[in-house]
């Protein structure tokens, strides 16, 4: 199923005066779950934006679908599904009411009453929209960007300042689309979210792709992963490390903490207990710190990534 | 395609746009729902006017001249009506759409931008006709005895309105929201005052008189009032100054309007 690219960037550049939002940017994003991973002001909102058509690239091309989005709009815009970091609804409509009519404007659209109580929208009840919670105004955008069964859907943000709860619903939400054949490119600064989601993260630093690869891939490529326990001080780590695999490294920190690291498995986890066993040492707080999305993001650019 | 064609389940990709005229009629309406649903834009369109006209219709406060009062003011209260619904309520509307990304989360539906320009237009003589129709019957009310030729006054009420959309257009695209919203405000307390609504331009010096004589609000309360209370026929004068507004005004508004 991921065959043919639903968005194609290629050396993207956009300006705003004199400061450069996206400075060369290429990406290519398959069928499937696409995360658009970077800290705020990497660029992620500009790409994604011209991408849906808003703005047009000082240099570069981009298609999606295989369409320009700027001169082919008209064909490109039923087909794609865009949900706005914010706004996007008349502040005296209600949620159902909006719903509805961004689902008017569509030949085949999802049945509107199963998708408000999907999206927990039902409570929404006659509220207008300026009088919505935050969350309740992102899962009505959520909504409007899925209505019309589009081919593509660009998420930007998707769930900035949502509690858990509405965070996992909307995460089930987007699973459910990938699982039907859809599309989606989300942009996102939460890690985890990138880890949970996505077939593909695309780690955007100062308006450039700096890494680009399903989640385990990216990990991966990164630094070797870690295990620590604590116990007695001064164990001998020589005899640890002769019964460990050959490119495994061993220290004692500090008295008492003991690092090892090396090709984390089940087998490594097996190895260090049974030796602490023979040897009568109770391994303490034994912990494995995988390496995560959020380390590959600080190695690459040397920053983190919540900002 | 192949995956999306195939695929089932209830999110499966089935996109296409609606008819055009469907989308036209269904954002229209929705257009027209949050006009009448917003306080501050029925206070503009709908009791500002029916009130200056019952009051000072059937209250003698200002000299309007010979013959009733009624017959003088039915015509500047409906050039009145026409200008707080196509230039102030449209302006403010606008300018809040456009600040809270309405017209750009429509613009990546399948709504083209020009359907929903037509859209809003359809929406503003929607209200227009409620408008006219409310004020009409308090004014037979209140006696009033109209002439004239019904075309040449729909005429009029079309090119005010194409000179009022233009401006307010114009006015939302460029500015701040907040700065459209007291622009359209004073601009209409402003020419409520000078532009013969309700006090007639004879009042003005004779200088004054030449310019303010040249304002869209004058030209359309003048024609309509040639032709409802004198009876005339073309108000070609008025009529020419109205397309010109017109004309200028869309142009400016086409060529400087801001999405975002």
């Amino acid at each position: 199923m991921r065959s043919e690219p639903v968005v194609q960037v290629q050396a993207l550049v956009k300006r705003y005066g004199t400061k450069t939002a996206v400075d060369g940017l290429d990406l290519v994003a398959l069928a499937g779950i696409t995360a658009v991973l970077g800290p705020n002001g990497a660029g992620k909102t500009t790409t994604v934006e011209t991408c849906e058509g808003y703005r047009r690239p000082d240099s570069g091309t981009v298609r999606v679908l295989g369409l320009d989005p700027v001169r082919e709009a008209a064909a490109l815009r039923p087909r794609v599904g865009v949900m706005l970091q914010s706004g996007g609804v008349y502040s005296g409509a209600r949620a159902d009411e909006m719903l509805r009519h961004v689902a008017k404007l569509h030949a085949h659209p999802l049945d509107v009453d199963a998708l408000i109580e999907r999206l927990g929208l039902g409570s929404c009840g006659r509220t207008t929209y300026r009088r919505l919670s935050g969350g309740q105004q992102q899962r009505l955008a959520l909504a409007m960007a899925v209505v019309g069964r589009p081919e593509l859907v660009f998420l930007d943000e998707p769930t900035a300042g949502l509690d858990p709860q509405a965070r996992r619903a909307t995460w089930d939400l987007v699973r459910d689309l990938r699982r039907d054949g859809v599309s989606v490119i989300l942009t996102t600064h939460h890690m985890d979210e990138a880890e949970q989601l996505a077939d593909d993260v695309a780690i955007i630093d100062a308006g450039r792709v700096v890494a680009q690869g399903s989640p385990e891939q990216l990990c991966r490529g990164g630094a070797e992963n870690t295990l620590r326990f604590t116990g007695r001080p001064g164990l001998d780590m020589g005899s640890l490390l002769k019964a460990l695999p050959a490119d495994c490294t061993g220290a004692e920190l500090t008295p008492g903490a003991y690092r090892v690291g090396g090709k984390v498995n089940p087998q490594l986890l097996a190895t260090v207990t049974s030796w602490c066993a023979q040897h009568g040492v109770m391994p303490d707080r034994i912990s494995v710190e995988r390496h995560t999305l959020e380390d590959v993001f600080l190695e690459l650019t040397g920053k983190e990534l919540r900002s | 395609m192949t995956t999306t064609t195939t695929a089932t389940g209830t999110y499966a990709p089935r996109p296409g746009a609606a008819p055009l005229l469907r989308m036209i009629g269904a954002q229209a309406a929705l257009e027209t729902k949050m006009l009448l649903r917003n306080g501050e834009q029925l206070l503009l369109t709908v009791i500002i006017p029916a009130l200056l006209l019952t009051l000072f219709g059937s209250v003698d406060i200002v000299d309007t001249g010979a013959g009733k009062a009624v017959d003088f003011l039915a015509p500047g209260i409906l050039a009145l009506a026409v200008m707080s619904t196509a230039f102030t309520g449209q302006a403010i509307a606008t300018g809040f759409e456009r600040r809270y990304g309405v017209l750009k989360r429509l613009a990546s539906s399948p709504l083209p931008r020009w359907a929903l320009m037509t859209a809003k237009t359809a929406s503003v003589l929607v209200t227009e006709m409620l408008q006219v129709a409310l004020l009409t019957a308090i004014a037979f009310a209140l006696g009033w005895s109209p002439h004239g030729n019904p075309f040449a006054v729909l005429l009029l009420l079309l090119l005010g309105t194409a000179a009022f959309s233009g401006l307010g257009l114009l006015m939302a695209g460029t500015l701040k929201a907040e700065a459209t919203l007291a622009a359209a405000n004073l601009v209409f307390l402003l020419l409520l005052v000078g532009g013969g609504v309700i006090v007639p331009l004879d009042r003005f010096p004779s200088g004054a008189q030449d310019v303010l004589s040249l304002l869209p609000i004058s030209a359309l309360s003048d024609g309509l009032r040639d032709v409802l209370q004198h009876g005339a026929g073309m108000p070609w004068g008025d009529l020419g100054i109205l397309g010109v507004w017109a004309v200028v005004g869309l142009a400016a508004a086409g060529r400087f309007f801001r999405w975002e």
